[in-house]
Parts: C-alpha cells; structure tokens; sequence
C-alpha cells in the first residue's frame, strides 16, 4: 500500500523461505507405486507464474503409460476394495496426518506453481485438503450407514482429471472419497501445476499405500482425453471449464462408466440495502478476488441493490486500495500471480470486450512486477445482462457490477445464465435470505459470506456447471456402485 | 484536520436532526447497517496475521510506544506511584534516551495533580478517569462535578464513562445529553468516551453507541475500563475503527480510537497498528488520533524494542518495574 505520507507504516518484505521445499530437476510418473519415464522420454516443463523461472521439468504421459497406470489400479483394486473399511480409514487418517505435517512445505510448493499467495496455501488450501482426507477416513468404515443400503460396493478404477487452480486441494477432494469407498485411481493433474500431486505421491508412499492404489500421470490434455477414453476405467470424474467437460460426456456416453463433473460459473453475490455493508465489502472481495477470481465458484456478478449501490461501491473501492498485489510467497501478499500466459491473455481479451461494449473500467492503482503473469484487481460498473462479461466465465480478477431494485428482479438475473455453482446473499433480514436461497438455481448459496469450504458440505452444480456432488454424505454416491 | 468544538460540529453537521428527539436518535441508531459478527471477527482475525518484520516492526513498536496511555488506576495509587509511573512515562526506557515517550499519564480525579507536576515539561498528557469511573452509577450532577475535578487540576483529557444501564434500556437520548454535559465541562480538554463493549455485549450496540458518542462531541472512542471480564478485542476496536472513518466521511469530523485494556505484548500492539494502518490509513496513525490504554504493554514494547537494537533478548529485569 502506497502512502506519500511522511509516517506512513510500510510492511517490510516478509517472503516465506523456499528453503522448506526441495524441488527436483525432474520427475516422472507415478505408476505403481514407483516413479518412472514416460514410455516416449517426452518430457515438459512448469514454471513459477509469478517469475517465469522453471521449476521442474516433468513427464508427459502418452496412451502406453496411461494404460499401464490403469492395469496398475486394476491390479491393486481387488485386494483395496477387499480391505475392511476400518483399515482403508487407517490408511486415509495416515496421508492426513502427514499432509498437515508437510503443510509448510506443501504450501510453498502450491504457492509457487500456482502462483496463489502463500496466505492462502498455508490458510485455506492446506487445511482443507487435510480436513478432506480427515473428513472421508472417518466414512471408510461407516459406508453401510451413508444411505446407500447395507453395503454399497465401489466401482472400480477412478480416471480423475483435476484442474490448475486449487491444484492440491482439486486432488484431496477426488482421491479422499474414491480410497474411502474403496476404488482405486489414476489421477492426471493440470498441465501447468502437476508438482503438488507429484509430493502427494511421495506422500502416499511415506503413509505405506499399497501400490498402484493411486498413480499419478502428468501431461497436457491429450493425457486426460487418454485417461477418460480408456476401456478400463470405471468412473470418471473431472473439474475444469465446461468446453471440456462436454467433451468428457460425449466420450463417457455410451459406456458404463459413471461421471460427475464440476465445472465453469458465474455466481451472483447479491447484496440488499439492509446488508452488513463492511462484512458485504470483505464477503465481495473473497468472493472474486481469492485465488485471484480463479475459483470456479468466484462472485463473478455482483447484484447490488440499486438504492446501495453508490455506497457500497465507495466503500468497495476504498477497500481495494488496500490489497497487496505481489509476490506470491510474501505473506503479506494478498493477490498473487495468474497461473499461465494463456490465462493471462483470455483475462485480458474479455476485460478489453468488457470496455468494448461500454463497461466503466476501474482498477486501483498498484504497481505490477515486470516478469511473470499479473493482472490488477478489477472492477466494470454499469455492466448489464447483455455483456459478455455479465455472461462469461472470466476466471480472472474482475467483478462484474450489476443492479436490481427488488428481490425478485434479482432471483431473476441471479438465475439469467447458463451456469448454477454458486450464489452469496447479503441481507439482515433472516427470512429474505431462507426465501431467497430457496429460488436461486446454483449448487452452493452462501448467506452473509463467501467462497467458505467444508468437507462436510457438499459442492457441485446446476445446469452448465456440471452434476453431481462433492464433498459431505453426498460425495460419497459418485464414487458407489448406487 | 482539527477536532472541531461539538457545538459547530453539530451545527454545521448533516447529521444536527437526528438528535432533535428520542424517536429520531432511535430511528437513526437502529437504521445503521447491521455487523455480522462472523465476518466482522473474520476480518479482524485475518489483519492479525499480517507479518511485521525489520523496518516497520521498528516502526511500529516506537509508534505504539508514543500512543500509549500509561494507567494506574488502583485503589491503593499513591503520589509516590504516580510518580514513578510519570518518570517511566517520561523516560520509558533509560538506556536509551531514544526511546519516544509515551501519549499520556491515565490516573484517577485526585492523583491529576501530582501527575500534572511530574510530567511537567515532557509533552506528555495528563489524562484522568471520571464520571464515577468505571460503573458510572452516580448521580449526574456528581459525574460532572467528578469532570470538573479533574480538569481544574490539571487534565488534557477526561476518559468519561457512559451510564450503560440508560443505553440498555433503550435511552439513547438520555445518555446523548449526559456526553454532552461531559463535554461541556471538559472546557478544552479532550473527551474520551469509554462504551464498556464488554457489558453491552452486541456488535450492533457498539456501533450504535459509537454514533452516538460522535453525535455527542467525543475526540475520542473508547472500548473499555480494563475492570471487566471482556476488555479490547480485534473485532470491537475495529467495529470503532469502522465507525470513526464512516463518522469523518459523513461529517468531516475526525475522532481517535482508543482500545484499553488485555493488550499486554507488542504482537497485540502491531497486529491493531495493522488494522488502523488499513481501515483509517495514515491519517490516523499517529498519538493524537490512536492510544493503547495499557500498563504492562509498555515493558513488552521496550523489551522488544531493544531486541531489535542489540540482537539480544533481555529480560524483565532490564526494563524498570514502576
């Protein structure tokens, strides 16, 4: 935070030490229980977003390796699905405990392939993913009692495909649930993020996982089209944009394995003029600028009653001139780095669309660093339904500033889009928000908050946002022969 | 900017009818946005963990050193403990003459005098308790006298308490008329408003009082006594942080913030210098607009502060016990 003030109170650097994580020049594929090449030698590289350098150079998976981590899960999943739930609990309460062991080092890792600030790596990333693993332990052996009859049977090889934005986090919530109910997997983590899944494969060894219970293949998306198109897998489950996702369905129809994906939003943060405005602020801001607004469910759309809206917007600016945009690993960062160019440039191409098409533009002003991938902090007033920025998933910082004058005018934009994750309510008024949570059409409706996470809370979406459940009682079904 | 006297603020303010009756402080009072604790003790929580290092934890610990308001506040104070609190006041840390003094001397009506002779000179306040402090629970005319008291003795500021039975019973009005007569006896003595957070409980009742104590003519709001079981906490301090920045937008009044009592260690101290730092920015970053009503804190910050100038821990037995 800038001030020209003489006593101005400026937050020296504070990095947290890279020293805690020991990155290898290289790493293969996890199959087996073992690390190997791929079968074609290919090899690509990550890079730390926030500064361009390369991390590690890792393997990239073709049809030969995919299929040998498929018979590898086959192989192992009779004796894993045989094993009494207690002692599947066993081994899931193990990678839990030395998940929150690693957490430092974990989220130093996270933080520099993603680029998230270490603020969140070390506060929400990581003990969420060990409260997933802590959460579907504690069901392993309580399945005859989820709901699913007396004992539901698992289904067999999980093909999982996982995104770059919680890259870790993404992982706990498909593997935890698919160990508990006794499937067994092989997991293919985003091209430009595969190093925490990789340390999470290390962790599977260090917990002495039975091989081949879960492998890891790193690779574009031509490893994952391989992964979910392979005849021996049972079910498969993908988080990631909606474009792919149909892909998905069309390769899956047909065949007897089952799906759930979770993909794009657009969530409406809706706040009336009786809100907690300050708590609102803070709820908006988590809501699209956490992760740097690379959430799926990010309050993309703010619905601001129009008799607040000059006000919350003051408020909302003013507040914005405060958050720290910088190194990821400083942890006083509060918005770090976009995961990849490529992101970069489609965040870029829809705010210029968003100016095109009359938006007012704001931003605080901040400095950027000069390598890496950046973008500030911004806000579009005077946005309407017909903009683009209204209607598509930017999955970038940039909120979009709408307003409705009655509850039922915003129900009805709230619900105008082809998405339905998720929905925030600001209101005083308890009634307003039970009528309101009632009418929205999206997975997730959070009262008085924002992008908050539970393992015992069920996450999925409506209509282009996917189908079926993660997270709670619920998520146990996708991974149950039900 | 100036704290204007309460008559032009009033005046001059758009705010003059909403004190016109009872029914109107209410309906203005109750009309404020609602706090959702949750949130409200989140974001106070999450200001808590930004990490202070090097340059401005230096910064920082000499600033919290300058806001702190020294208190004693026992019935067993005497001259001679007021003294020497005065001396460490004064000179808080003898090793190094560096070291800034503190705000202000907070005593008791009948030690401002000896106070007032002590820190003579040295910059720093006298600032006394009154009003019956800390329950409040004497007849108006004995709190004024008790004001008028301390004034005639010596005392740059008057830390009043409000009578909290009124608030709770809904006299909002009543308790508005009994700041203002404070105020007016305070004469050119700054007035500090204590709430008692901790007896009206609700975050929405320490908005809504915090608004009402500006409406009334407070420089300056503030948590606590220290003499009950919920003293300072993040949440509260900044819920009045919120409202004072709200107060000058809407006014232009600027009033100061003072959080008192359960802040003993300099990683309190910087983690509220955080939050004025980012909820009230640099304008409020300086004594006359912020105080830590503490005791022990200062020997903490001392400690810390020479930590930082040698490299060493000390211990207690290099600062001086007053």
């Amino acid at each position: 935070m800038a001030h020209d003030n003489a006593s101005a109170f400026t937050y020296a650097p504070a990095p947290e030490s890279r020293a805690v994580v020991d990155i290898a020049p290289s790493y293969g594929l996890f199959i087996d229980g073992e690390f190997r090449e791929a079968a074609g030698g290919k090899v690509f590289t990550t890079l730390s977003p926030a500064t361009e350098e390369v991390l590690s150079e890792v393997a990239q998976a073709e049809a030969e390796d995919v299929d040998a981590a498929v018979r590898a899960a086959r192989t192992a999943f009779p004796a894993w699905s045989a094993l009494p739930g207690a002692e599947r609990g066993k081994y899931l309460f193990r990678i839990a405990r030395i998940l929150q062991e690693r957490s430092r080092e974990l989220a130093v890792l996270e933080t520099l392939d993603n680029g998230k600030p270490i603020r969140e790596s070390r506060d929400a990333d990581l003990p969420l993913v060990a409260a997933h693993f802590f959460y579907y332990a504690g069901w392993a052996d309580k399945l005859a009692h989820a709901g699913f009859g007396p004992d539901p049977r698992p289904l067999g090889v999980a093909g999982q495909v996982i995104p770059w934005n919680f890259p870790l986090l993404m992982l706990a919530w498909k593997i935890a649930p698919a160990l508990a109910t006794g499937n067994t997997v092989v997991l293919k983590p985003a091209e430009t993020t595969p190093l925490s899944a990789l340390f999470f494969a290390d962790v599977c060894r260090q917990a002495g996982l039975p091989r081949g219970v879960v492998n890891i293949v790193t690779g574009d998306g031509s490893t994952g089209a391989a992964l979910v198109a392979h005849e021996g897998v049972d079910k498969v489950a993908f988080t990631g944009s909606t474009a792919v996702g149909r892909e998905i369905a069309r390769t899956v129809a047909g065949t007897r394995k089952k799906l759930t994906l979770e993909l794009g939003g657009k969530g409406a943060n809706i706040v009336f003029d009786d809100a907690p405005v300050d708590q609102a602020v803070e709820g908006i801001v988590s809501g699209i600028f956490f992760n740097q607004g690379q959430v799926c469910c990010a309050g993309s759309r703010l619905l601001v009653q129009e008799s607040l809206h000059d006000e919350l917007l003051d408020a909302l600016k003013r507040r914005l001139t405060t958050l720290r945009v910088g190194d990821p690993l400083d942890k006083n960062t509060d918005v770090g780095a976009i995961n990849s160019a490529e992101q970069l440039a489609r965040i870029t191409a829809l705010a210029r669309t968003g100016e095109a098409e009359g938006a007012e533009r704001w931003s605080p002003a901040c400095e950027l660093p000069d390598s890496g991938y950046w973008f500030a902090p911004t806000l579009f007033t005077g946005v309407t339904q017909a903009h683009t920025i209204a209607r598509d998933e930017i999955f970038g910082p940039v909120l979009s500033v709408l307003t409705f004058r009655t509850p039922d005018e915003a129900v009805a934009k709230a619900n105008n889009t082809p998405y339905g994750l998720s929905a925030g309510i600001w209101t005083e008024k308890g009634s307003r928000i039970l009528a309101m949570a009632a009418r929205l059409r999206a997975g997730v409706v959070w009262a008085n908050t924002f992008n908050k996470f539970d393992p015992t809370s069920p996450f999925g979406g409506y209509k282009e946002s996917g189908f079926g459940r993660e997270g709670g009682r619920h998520g146990l079904e996708a991974y149950l022969d039900v | 900017m100036p704290s204007s006297p309460p008559q032009s603020a009033s005046a001059a303010s758009p705010l003059a009818d909403v004190t016109a009756s009872d029914a109107a402080l209410r309906r203005f009072l109750h009309g404020l946005p609602g706090v959702d604790a949750v949130g409200l003790e989140a974001r106070a929580a999450a200001l808590g963990t930004r990490s202070i290092k090097t340059t401005a934890k230096a910064y920082a610990i000499d600033l919290a050193i300058s806001m702190i308001d020294l208190t004693t506040l026992e019935g067993a104070d005497t001259p001679g403990k007021v003294r020497a609190l005065s001396a460490k006041g004064v000179t808080p840390d003898p090793t190094d003459r560096g070291t800034p003094p503190v705000a202000a001397l907070c005593v008791y009506p009948d030690m401002v005098a000896e106070a007032r002779a002590a820190v003579a000179g040295s910059g720093v306040k006298v600032a006394s308790v009154a009003t019956a402090f800390p329950a409040g629970r004497a007849a108006l005319p004995v709190r004024l006298a008790d004001t008028r008291d301390a004034v005639a003795a010596g005392a740059d500021e008057i830390d009043m308490v409000i009578d909290r039975g009124a608030f709770l019973a809904g006299r909002y009005l009543e308790v508005y008329e009994q700041i203002r007569a404070v105020r007016d006896v305070c004469g050119t003595a700054r007035l500090k408003v204590i709430f008692e957070t901790g007896e009206l409980s609700t975050y929405d009742n320490i908005r809504r009082v915090s608004w009402l104590a500006m409406l009334a003519g407070a420089d300056f709001v503030k948590t606590s006594t220290g003499k009950v079981a919920v003293n300072a906490t993040p949440a509260n301090t900044l819920l009045l942080m919120e409202a004072v920045r709200d107060f000058r937008r809407e006014t232009g009044r600027q009033v100061g913030v003072k959080p008192a009592g359960g802040i003993r260690t300099s990683k309190d101290a910087v983690k509220y210098l955080v939050m004025v730092n980012e909820t009230l920015g640099a304008d409020w970053l300086s004594a006359r607009w912020f105080r830590f009503g503490a005791s022990s804190l200062l020997n903490d910050l001392l400690m810390q502060r020479q930590k930082l100038r040698t490299g060493n821990y000390s211990g207690p037995d290099y600062v001086t016990v007053d």
